[in-house]
């Protein structure tokens, strides 16, 4: 029970024991603690930036829907004055075509009737001729008469 | 067992003798020496173990009860050790294990080891303590090393004549040099005899203790009053050793933290 060179054992063991717990059991132990203390505050600042940003992407989204319907709408819109617009346009081409067809026709009938006029002046100069003949009951110079022929053809 | 052919005197006298070699000062405590440094190669081996295989995630079952001492050290240290130095913790930790695990052997039945002792060494009166921390040894070597460190840093932080003007002015002021040298000495001589002195004494009375309730059983059972005395003794015994389960804890706890804070107090530029 007293004191004697036990002790000196004693407190080199115990000097020895701090340094080997120091080495091999304390430094790599509370290395790893703070690694893992680190490692979940990193994880737990990644979960509040990701929700964040989740929130950040949904009021994203609701902004890109709502561009998107305005941009709809004005499609829309635009559709619906673009088709007025076509409608009124075909409707002044099919106008103008009418007219086009109708002039074309006219100067159809119109040129079918000179035409007609013209085959009967000279049915009719020959018939004046040939009239004239059996009047005369001789024949009628054609050429002699021809000035004469003309201006009754124009008179017709 | 030896109670058979002892007197109980003599009983108990036998189990507080160490196993030893020399005399004089030069006399070492056997049992002591090699139970401390068995104890002590147990937590090396455990931490070598549990460090090899490290799990960063999730630690498995070993490295978690572990992991709790540590966490519980270091928050104890955290708590009552207001600077930055890095032996406190593992000094602290080396000492609540150690101290901890050397106390145990208290609960270990005070005659399992010495009678196994007698049949190795095949001597019926081989000497055998197995509680290092009934040895005031043991005890005082640590006080000495945390002494030591108490010493360096007061010395480091407020230089020599800083730790000086501590034993001049402290605690009365200028005008009673005498008696602060006297007070301060006495403060400081103090600690490391306090830190060892209430371990060793805890442990020792505790000791004793198990050995008074093992004499029951051994020197009081005669015939038929052994059906009493045998049965008192095994309840008596456990709950010795159950309120035992506080008392080692508590003084490993209790030299951990007086350990912190006399060094705190150490650090302390201003004190």
């Amino acid at each position: 029970m007293s004191i004697n060179a036990t002790l000196i054992i004693q407190i080199i063991t115990f000097v020895l024991l701090i340094w080997f717990v120091n080495k091999v059991l304390w430094g790599p132990m509370s290395k790893l603690m703070e690694d893992r203390q680190k490692r979940i505050a990193d994880g737990l600042s990644a979960a509040e930036k990701g929700k964040h940003e989740l929130e950040l992407a949904e009021q994203r989204a609701k902004d890109v829907l709502k561009d998107a319907k305005v941009q709809a709408q004005n499609v829309l819109s635009q559709a619906e004055k673009r088709s007025t617009e076509i409608v009124e346009d075909a409707k002044v081409k099919a106008a103008e075509e009418a007219e086009r067809i109708k002039a074309a026709a006219q100067a159809d009938v119109e040129q079918e009737i000179s035409r007609a006029r013209e085959q009967l002046r000279k049915e009719v100069a020959a018939l004046v001729v040939s009239g004239a003949e059996k009047i005369l009951n001789k024949e009628v110079d054609a050429k002699a008469h021809n000035e004469m022929l003309d201006t009754l053809v124009k008179q017709i | 067992m030896s109670s058979e052919n002892l007197g109980s005197v003599e009983y108990i006298q036998h189990h507080l003798q160490n196993n030893y070699v020399g005399s004089g000062f030069w006399t070492f405590h056997l049992d002591t020496i090699v139970v401390s440094a068995l104890l002590g190669a147990l937590m090396i081996g455990v931490g070598m173990y549990v460090g090899r295989r490290l799990e960063t995630g999730v630690p498995g079952g070993l490295q978690n009860f572990i992991e709790s001492i540590l966490e519980f050290v270091d928050k104890t240290v955290k708590d009552s050790f207001p600077f930055r130095n890095p032996i406190i913790a593992p000094l602290a930790l080396t000492i609540f294990v150690w101290v901890w695990l050397m106390n145990f052997m208290d609960l270990i039945p005070v005659d399992l080891f010495p009678y196994l002792f007698t049949i190795v060494t095949n001597n019926p009166d081989a000497y055998l303590k197995i509680v290092p921390t009934t040895d005031l040894n043991a005890t005082l070597a640590m006080a000495l090393v945390v002494f030591a460190l108490v010493i360096y840093y007061n010395v480091k932080f407020k230089g020599v004549v800083g730790y000086l003007k501590v034993f001049l002015f402290h605690p009365f002021g200028k005008f009673f040099i005498p008696v602060n040298i006297v007070m301060t000495f006495i403060e400081e001589l103090a600690k490391p005899l306090s830190l060892a002195l209430r371990l060793f004494g805890n442990l020792f009375a505790g000791e004793l203790v198990f050995l008074l309730i093992a004499l029951i059983g051994g020197t009081l059972a005669v015939g038929a009053a052994a059906l009493f005395w045998a049965p008192l003794q095994a309840v008596l015994g456990l709950g010795w050793a159950i309120f035992h389960i506080l008392i080692i804890t508590l003084q490993a706890f209790i030299f951990m933290v007086l350990t912190i804070v006399y060094l705190a107090m150490a650090h302390d530029e201003g004190h």
